[in-house]
Formats: structure tokens, C-alpha cells, sequence
């Protein structure tokens, strides 16, 4: 009879806190929240057929780039810094018939990027970077003009729009030994 | 001679410090369910190259990641040499591996979600192009179209 009147004594739950903090402590330096970044690129789709007449009787539309195997870089025959690449590019984009070596129209420009299979892939990485970078100072310019506003802050329909003026076409061909 | 009776003594009152416990543990399962840990151990040696054009990757389970580099560590460079490899989840892969590992990835994804997989290529410094030019070929043999160079933010 005695037994059941002993009551269970209760358990202390002021270190309940302590514990719990411990563990919040923990996955609070446990936790990156370190978001992936990188260039977005889309593959062309594997197709022999449709290739060479893109590339035919509009020499002036191509902007050749070739990178070699000790990251070289050879720009429309000519050898450059990559510091250079960027307003090289942008002058090509927007040349609109005005330089007879030049492009035609934004649309109508093909950056042709061709590397050795010996080129770094940082080297890679960043004339990617400067020719997308060349990109995209064009749509912003446009953007101020037209909207005075970034290209970054228009509405996804607008920015389609600029997109289709400065539409970003690099040809890749397939590495080479140089 | 009032039926309830008024007991203020004056002063503030305590705080209860009683919820503080669960207060706590919300924020401990925010933090828990929010933590990724690293599920792949690396297998090769992985310095991102810098770039300052870069888009963030969304939808994080929407993507594949292929590791490329040389070995890492002493250990694995007298084993399988200093030559770039190819990893793909926690093993070493061959090029010809690639299209297999992508059909897996499709395989367990929902089927509407099939055409938004990313393949996020990670690739070192000192990787050379004709390793990437050759998983590049395979992904398009694969239409895996949809890629994504990483790269760390350039700080400036």
C-alpha cells in the first residue's frame, strides 16, 4: 500500500534550455547556406546535319576567338589580352554595319569560341565570362536607354524583349590540337 | 470584504522564462531542417574558377553535379596519379559513364520534372578543356542540354 502513494519526483527541466542551445549552437555553425553559382549554359542539340550553312558567306558576322593550349588567346587573327576581349566583343555586337569587318546587326553576330584541348579550364571560364559579361553590359545600356531602368530590375517580359535585340550566340566547335 | 481579492504588491512581475526552452527549439529545427550536409565526400581536388557573370542555381534538387580535378590528397595521387578524373557521386568515373549517370538522375525524378535537371559541372582550376569537352559531348549524347559551369563569385 505504501508503495503507490510515493509519487515518481519530477524531473527538472531547467537544463532543458541549456541542452537545446547546445545542439542550436551546433547547427548554427554546422549550417552554409552557401548558394551555387556558375555561368548557365544550354548545349547545342546533337545534329551533324544543320551545321555548315550557318557558318557560310558571312565571315563578317564571326567573331573568332581561339584559345590555345598555353591560354593564348587569338582574336579575328589578331593576339590579345583578355582585359581586351570584352570591349573587342561589344564593339563587334553593336557595330551595325558601320565597320565593314564587323557584324551586321546584334542578331546576326556569332561569337565562334574555339579551344585547344590543352586550354585551362580557368582560361575557359573566363573568356566565357568576359563574352557573356560583353553580353550583357549591351542589354543593360539598352535597357537604360529604352526603360531607364537595370536590366536586372525589368519585368521578365521586358527583358525577353532585350534579349531578342542582343540574342547571345557563341558556336563552339569541337576542341582542337594547337 | 471582496470575493477576489487584488495582491498587487507593487513592482513588475517576473518574466516567465518558461517558453524560453521552446523558443529554442524552434529555432534548433529551423536550423536542423535547413542544414545540408555535404553528402558526397570529395574525391578530387576542387579550387572553382572565378567568374563575375554567374547566376545562381536554383532548385537545388534539380540538379546533377559532375566533380572533375585531380585526386585529392598524397594518397590517392601515388593510386590513381595526378591525371584530372571524373567523379561522379562518391566514386571515380570513366567519360563513358556519364550518359548512365544521367538516365539515373531522370530516373528518380518526378517525369514533369525531367526537363528542368541542370548538370552542374565542377570543375578545378587546373582541369584541362578535352576532359570537358568530352563530358560535354556526352551529355548531348544524353540531352542533358541544360548546364551550368560553377564558379565562385569573384570578390573585388
Amino acid at each position: 500500500m505504501a508503495r503507490s502513494k510515493r509519487s515518481t519526483p519530477e524531473i527538472n527541466a531547467g537544463s532543458m534550455a541549456d541542452i537545446a542551445f547546445l545542439l542550436l549552437i551546433f547547427f548554427l555553425v554546422t549550417t552554409t547556406m552557401d548558394v551555387d553559382t556558375g555561368i548557365a549554359r544550354k548545349l547545342p542539340v546533337l545534329d551533324d546535319t544543320q551545321e555548315p550553312e550557318d557558318m557560310q558567306g558571312n565571315a563578317r558576322n564571326i567573331y573568332e576567338v581561339y584559345v590555345n593550349k598555353r591560354d593564348k588567346l587569338l582574336v579575328e587573327d589578331l593576339e590579345i589580352e583578355i582585359d581586351d576581349l570584352r570591349e573587342g566583343a561589344k564593339s563587334f555586337i553593336n557595330n551595325r554595319g558601320v565597320n565593314p569587318e564587323s557584324s551586321d546587326s546584334p542578331d546576326k553576330a556569332i561569337i565562334s569560341l574555339i579551344n585547344s584541348r590543352g586550354t585551362s579550364y580557368e582560361m575557359y571560364i573566363s573568356v566565357q565570362n568576359e563574352l557573356t559579361a560583353a553580353y550583357n553590359e549591351l542589354r543593360n545600356e539598352e535597357s537604360i536607354k529604352k526603360y531607364s531602368v537595370k536590366y536586372s530590375e525589368l519585368p521578365k517580359s521586358k527583358q525577353k524583349e532585350i534579349r531578342k535585340i542582343y540574342p547571345m550566340k557563341i558556336s563552339e566547335a569541337p576542341p582542337g590540337e594547337f | 470584504m471582496s470575493k477576489f481579492k487584488k495582491n498587487n504588491k507593487g513592482g513588475t512581475p517576473p518574466i516567465s522564462t518558461a517558453s524560453l526552452p521552446d523558443i529554442v527549439f524552434m529555432l534548433l529545427f529551423f536550423f536542423m531542417v535547413t542544414t545540408v550536409m555535404r553528402e558526397t565526400e570529395m574525391l578530387v581536388e576542387n579550387q572553382l574558377p572565378q567568374a563575375t557573370e554567374v547566376k545562381k542555381l536554383e532548385r537545388k534538387s534539380l540538379v546533377s553535379y559532375i566533380y572533375v580535378g585531380a585526386p585529392r590528397g598524397n594518397n590517392r595521387k601515388t593510386k590513381y596519379g595526378t591525371k584530372s578524373k571524373i567523379q561522379l557521386n562518391d566514386a571515380y568515373a570513366k567519360v563513358a559513364d556519364i550518359q548512365s549517370f544521367i538516365i539515373a538522375e531522370r530516373e528518380s525524378r518526378a517525369e514533369e520534372e525531367i526537363p528542368l535537371l541542370t548538370t552542374s559541372i565542377k570543375a578545378d582550376i587546373d582541369v584541362k578543356m578535352g576532359i570537358v569537352s568530352d563530358i560535354k559531348q556526352e551529355l548531348r549524347k544524353a540531352q542533358a542540354y541544360k548546364i551550368n559551369y560553377s564558379t565562385r563569385k569573384e570578390q573585388d
